[in-house]
């Protein structure tokens, strides 16, 4: 599974982008890889997981194919 | 409605003004978001800008249909900068037009509110001695 990565998180995970073998079936479980992976991520105010550009909640199922993408806090305008 | 939803290295508050502007409309409200050259007394050299560019510009247009939901608008302009800009230069720009002015001023307050909550965009700022990502922790 690949996964989009923008601002800070880039940072964090030194890459623009993921590669992900480990089978990750919800947006929850990926969070929870993320965390564990990038400990520095527990310091970020909020980090929001969009499935396909749109927000998605940690119970939302992840399929192949799908548009993945760390959301960390937000800072436009 | 008619709107409009931009994100690009350039922008200008004249552009989204002449895209609201009709015949119809009794009033056309901006807001425009600049590069303040300080931080809490640090001075500030330059933000840089980064976006998910099609997530943002369909958070963008969620916003413009909400507005419409909540006020009778009838233009509506969203443009956002991306890239490094300097000190006074123009990062925002919301533009709205309705045909009387306080469904124009509520909108357009709205509008930005909402785009700092929900639009995947984010600013680093460069200082002397450092850059930071902002907002990005507690």
């Amino acid at each position: 599974m690949r996964v989009l990565l923008f601002g800070i998180m880039k940072e964090i995970a030194a890459a623009n982008t993921l590669d992900i073998a480990e089978p990750l079936p919800d947006v929850g479980q990926l969070r929870a890889w993320l965390l564990q992976q990038y400990p520095a991520m527990k310091n970020l105010r909020a980090v929001m997981v969009a499935v396909n550009r749109t927000y998605a909640p940690d119970g939302q199922p992840l399929a192949p194919g799908d548009e993945i993408a760390i959301i960390p806090p937000l800072s436009g305008g | 409605m008619e709107h409009w939803t931009r994100i690009d290295h350039s922008i200008t508050v004249q552009e989204a003004v002449d895209f609201v502007q009709s015949p119809a409309s009794g009033g056309i409200v901006t807001f425009t978001g600049t590069v303040r050259n300080q931080t809490q007394q640090r001075p500030v050299l330059k933000l840089f800008f980064e976006c998910y560019e099609p997530m943002a510009l369909l958070e963008m247009d969620k916003i413009v249909q909400a507005a419409k939901e909540k006020w009778p608008v009838q233009r509506m302009a969203i443009l956002h900068v991306k890239g490094e800009k300097l000190p006074g230069e123009v990062v925002v720009v919301i533009a709205v037009a309705a045909a009387h002015r306080a469904a124009a001023f509520e909108a357009c307050q709205f509008a930005i509110d909402t785009l700092k909550e929900t639009v995947p965009i984010w600013k680093k700022e460069f200082f002397e001695d450092g850059e930071v990502w902002v907002a990005a922790h507690p």
